[in-house]
């Protein structure tokens, strides 16, 4: 079978809404080869609520999911949930384990759960979750879950991409100057401390709050919700603290900005895959010993026909937009 | 852009002995493939349904309990009911070698036992699941 007729019995089977045409579609997306799919499905997206979930590892953010996942159920919504886990810089290979957590949904028919690996991208998501969360959306489920690696500190791709940010904190991890951090402390529109049962969970929920107290935010002011994802406490809360920014991006209108933010994000995304690959093969062909880096860099940048700029601009995302203005 | 294959890696029903499913999943990830683990304790059809969201190449089930006659024929069922045959299924444990004979004339494509090296389950993972790969694409 060409490719050609195998997209088109891919169409037919997704159309047909059986899970493995939307499993085949996300692999055709992940190998690169997922445009024509996607040109037919677009028209089709824009309906799903999309939630990412953010947080450092072993936080609780699949426990968190798989709660959510169970709430979004007992509203009679369908869930997909994308979840990225590391592949390894030197094998490629991947183990991805975040499934553990989210064992009673497997047959639930009303909850798609992919895992996906990271494949060197470093924002925090895979190349392709862009385009997973799309077919998910043209599949016709409600809600998507979006789960990052584990991250540490800057990794803030997730808030391009989804309507509401979620950032995962847990209790004893640091002192008070790590809520005060540039990153993904600034990308939050709903604040999780998770373990709540923790001795120091107080602690962290002060240092959260008196951290918010110093900013003025224009518009949205992001919730500080309490949970323990083992036992679904604070899930309700959670659950509410998410209806409540997306009541609040569709009466200010800002929902558009969002939709337009994931856009760009994916544009950018296919964009700086093309380049990179070669730029990659570029380097392998044009580096040579005995120059000095910079020269090394305007023959590089030749073979694409850029003259190098001076750069003091510094490289900023267009798009990703904090609701923190700065100090009150 | 050549896509990684992919294995599920899957304990089933009463069988906490999770180690050699640990070790045979991070064999086939330094081999370069991204490996799904599902956990411990689940059923046949959490499994294949596992196996089909996440597209996977392949369906590694490990076995300690003594249940292989019951839950190896259930999943080549499973696979069969969702027709899923395309996905490769393999698996290992404290596995006799009748009933190892018995349960690949029933579908199952390999059974590695205690002392299997472990390039062996690699490279006929590579193989196999690659077949599968060249042929759904």
């Amino acid at each position: 079978m060409n490719d050609t007729d195998a997209g088109a019995a891919l169409l037919r089977q997704f159309e047909a809404r059986s899970p493995r045409g939307l499993a085949r579609a996300i692999s055709y997306a992940e190998s690169g080869r997922g445009a024509q799919l996607i040109r037919h499905l677009f028209a089709r997206t824009g309906r799903s609520m999309t939630i990412g979930l953010t947080g450092p590892p072993g936080v609780g953010k699949s426990t968190l999911s798989s709660a959510l996942v169970r709430k979004a159920r007992s509203l009679g919504k369908t869930v997909g949930v994308v979840s990225v886990d590391p592949s390894s810089p030197f094998s490629h290979g991947a183990l991805l384990g975040d499934r553990i957590r989210l064992t009673e949904h497997f047959t639930d028919s009303g909850v798609f759960i992919r895992s996906m690996a990271s494949r060197g991208h470093l924002g925090g998501l895979a190349g392709a979750t862009a385009d997973a969360v799309l077919l998910m959306d043209a599949f016709g489920l409600d809600v998507i879950l979006i789960e990052t690696v584990g991250v540490g500190q800057s990794e803030i791709e997730i808030a391009e991409l989804a309507h509401t940010t979620i950032v995962a904190l847990q209790p004893g991890s640091g002192d008070s100057i790590q809520v005060l951090k540039a990153g993904i402390m600034e990308v939050a529109d709903v604040f999780v401390v998770n373990k709540k049962d923790h001795p120091m969970a107080n602690q962290l929920k002060r240092e959260i709050r008196s951290m918010m107290e110093m900013l003025d935010f224009s518009g949205w002011v992001p919730e500080l919700v309490m949970t323990q994802a083992t036992s679904g406490e604070g899930i309700d809360e959670l659950w509410a603290a998410i209806e409540n920014h997306v009541a609040y991006l569709q009466k200010s209108g800002e929902m558009a900005e969002k939709r337009l933010e994931a856009f760009t994000h994916q544009v950018r995304q296919l964009a700086l895959g093309h380049l990179q690959r070669k730029l990659e093969r570029e380097l392998r062909s044009k580096v040579a010993e005995g120059i000095d880096p910079y020269a090394a860099a305007d023959r590089v940048l030749q073979s694409f026909g850029v003259t190098p700029e001076g750069g003091d601009e510094p490289i900023r995302p267009p798009h990703v937009r904090a609701s923190v203005k700065g100090l009150m | 852009m050549s896509r990684p294959l992919r294995v599920i890696i899957a304990k089933a029903g009463l069988d906490g002995h999770d180690r050699g499913a640990k070790v045979i999943a991070r064999a086939l990830r330094d081999a370069g493939m991204e490996v799904i683990y599902t956990g411990l304790f689940q059923t046949p059809e959490q499994i294949v349904q596992t196996a089909i969201q996440e597209d996977a190449d392949g369906i590694g089930l490990s076995i300690l309990s003594g249940a292989h006659m019951t839950l190896f024929p259930l999943i080549v069922e499973q696979l069969k009911a969702q027709g899923a045959q395309d996905i490769v299924f393999f698996g290992g444990g404290t596995i006799p070698p009748e009933d190892a004979d018995e349960l690949r004339r029933r579908g199952v494509q390999a059974i590695f036992t205690p002392g299997a090296p472990l390039s062996e389950i690699v490279s006929f993972v590579e193989h196999e699941c690659g077949k599968r790969r060249e042929l759904v694409g």
